[in-house]
């Protein structure tokens, strides 16, 4: 594949200016399908959740979710959208072997939500409000997974295998209108308003979320604008980019390879691109034309969906408080900087630093334990940090260090000792002795010991090279196990020596 | 009159996949326009205060329980497919215009 040029950014910016919007589809976690009874789950056997209804087999009538449909207008109030009166589910033509019928079936010209506004803030403190379109119901496709290609992507492949497990599975598009005024921020208005989506789907419970597992998954428009001009450029249209720091960089690299073209007197061509997780690079995937004549046209196996505007106030009294508001209570209440508010928030530990918090333990510290030595842990072990320990056992730990019980060291190893499996904060500190030893008897004999043994270090302390009695703090701190207050244990050292 | 004409018959079998002869086509553009008239026709009575229909039934809102009823097994959802591979159905890859 040929490498496309790119403009250098900061000047791709001074001379374009970048027109986004996004298309993001939510996986729903409903127990089954939108349209038939089969299960709606992760990684089953291939094929096992089908029915002659997913797998347009002759004879198979849809039936819609109700599940399905009250998470729709849940959503739809989160977004700030207005609920249609009344919408109906089209067939959307298209042949390609993700779904059976040769259709997929979505809704068109009567999305079930439309009109709405969200406010995504950038790590900048920038708030920029991106509006909604619409929000619509439809079904997910099938997995292909394409054969003979290098890395089993489309490209080169010769057959591609099906697994219809995921078709069928309902799916919200949510699509913005044009976002322009985003300028160098544009890549990370993109991963902000995705991030934004995300948590919402997630606070309201309607969907799994988990970006890796393909819950939510976005396609990006990107065009550029001569500065100055009025009309907008030909856009391109990123698919599947499925994580915030993908979006990011996706955005970045469309605006980068698109300022290229149009520099060197080229025209941008109307198409979908697929993004390259691995080169961090776009590719052409088809043109839009044959193949976007869609023919819509109402389904006639389904009635229309009418919500009731006694059923629409009931379900927006169910709305949980949402993630951007919440966000700004908790980061009053706590007393972060925007950057270490933000550190909580990028490592998704929000709920649990507010457990911990709820649990006991100052802001500060429940912060400086999940982001730090926790997060590092779960990185280590590939896992999240909120998997490692529970947040009344860090409330415990941060109590223990507050009162001098603990030094940062030993608690550590608590923690350690916790995720190991050994039981509770008090288990692990009663089973490995992990107790400061405040005991300045016990430091003096180990001081009096380490001293002796290095005569050459208790000379130089003596010659007033006080950082010579980092060895003998070393030393100490071995002979103590760990479980001694390095602070404490410099101190008596100069006064033996002294 | 209809806008049908033989290019936009093609164009169409082209979407549905279906290949035409000339003489096919021929004939269809004919037929396809008599039936867009008579369309049209309906379209002319049909005022404002008559809604559009896509279902003949006078139902809305019909719901089913968010409850997981048997599917069929591997073996049956796999029955009458041209080609399988282990437990997923084969197909041809249709996009090599993408390589």
């Amino acid at each position: 594949m040929a490498k496309d040029a790119l403009l250098d950014y900061d000047t791709a910016i001074k001379l374009y200016e970048p027109v986004i919007g996004f298309e993001v589809h939510v996986e729903l976690n409903t127990r089954t399908k939108m349209f038939c009874g089969c299960a709606n789950a992760f990684g089953q056997g291939a094929n096992t959740n089908t029915c002659p209804t997913c797998l347009g087999l002759p004879g198979g009538l849809p039936q819609v979710n109700g599940k399905a449909i009250e998470s729709a207008i849940r959503l739809g109030l989160a977004l700030g959208c207005e609920i249609a009166e009344n919408c109906r589910f089209a067939r959307k033509n298209y042949f390609y072997p993700d779904l059976a019928k040769n259709f997929q079936t979505s809704q068109y010209d009567e999305p079930i939500a439309h009109d709405g506004a969200v406010v995504v803030e950038l790590e900048s403190g920038r708030e920029i409000e991106i509006l909604i379109e619409r929000a619509h119901m439809e079904e997910d496709a099938g997995k292909l997974t394409h054969v003979g290609g290098a890395t089993g992507r489309i490209q080169g492949a010769d057959h591609s295998l099906v697994d219809f497990n995921r078709g069928g599975v309902p799916l919200i598009e949510i699509v913005t209108r044009i976002i322009d005024g985003a300028e160098a921020d544009a890549p990370e208005v993109g991963r902000a308003y995705v991030g934004a989506v995300r948590d919402l789907v997630k606070a309201l419970g309607i969907s799994n979320a988990r970006m890796e597992e393909g819950n939510v998954r976005c396609d990006a428009n990107v065009s550029l604008r001569p500065r100055g001009s009025g009309t907008l450029g030909t856009r391109t249209e990123t698919k599947n980019v499925n994580s915030l720091r993908s979006i990011e960089r996706a955005v970045r690299y469309e605006i980068q390879r698109q300022a290229a073209v149009l520099e060197s007197g080229g025209t941008i061509t109307q198409e979908t691109r697929h993004w390259h997780e691995d080169s961090g690079t776009t590719s052409p995937g088809r043109p839009k034309s044959d193949a976007d004549d869609y023919r819509y046209f109402p389904e006639p196996d389904l009635v229309p969906v009418a919500p009731s505007r006694e059923w629409v106030a009931e379900l927006a009294g169910t709305l949980p408080e949402l993630p951007a508001s919440r966000r700004k209570r908790l980061r009053a209440a706590w007393g972060f900087t925007a950057l270490e508010f933000q550190d909580v928030v990028n490592g998704d530990l929000l709920d649990a630093v507010e457990a911990t918090v709820a649990a006991g333990a100052a802001p500060a510290d429940a912060r400086k334990w999940w982001t730090g030595e926790l997060t590092r842990i779960a990185n280590v072990q590939g896992v999240e940090a909120s998997e490692l320990v529970t947040p009344g056992q860090v409330a415990e730990v941060a109590a223990l260090v507050a009162s001098g019980d603990l030094t940062d060291r030993l608690a550590r190893q608590v923690l350690e000792g916790v995720i190991a499996g050994e039981g509770s904060p008090a288990e692990v500190i009663e089973r490995r002795g992990l107790r400061v030893v405040s005991d300045d008897g016990a430091l003096i004999a180990a001081i009096d010991q380490a001293l002796a043994a290095q005569p050459d270090v208790l000379a130089k302390i003596r010659d007033g090279k006080v950082q010579a009695a980092g060895a003998v703090i070393g030393a100490v701190m071995r002979a103590m196990g760990g479980s001694a207050d390095a602070a404490r244990v410099r101190e008596l050292i100069l006064e033996r020596a002294g | 009159m209809s806008e049908i004409n033989a290019d936009l018959v093609r164009h169409l079998a082209g979407l549905a996949r279906i290949d035409l002869s000339d003489a096919e086509v021929a004939s269809l553009t004919s037929e396809l326009a008599v039936i867009v008239d008579s369309v049209a026709k309906v379209v002319e009575v049909a005022t404002p205060d008559v809604p559009a229909t896509s279902h003949p039934l006078p139902l809305l809102n019909v719901f089913r329980d968010d409850e997981v009823r048997p599917s069929l097994t591997v073996e049956q959802a796999l029955s009458g497919a041209p080609a399988r591979d282990g437990d997923r159905f084969t197909v041809a890859a249709i996009l090599d215009e993408e390589v």
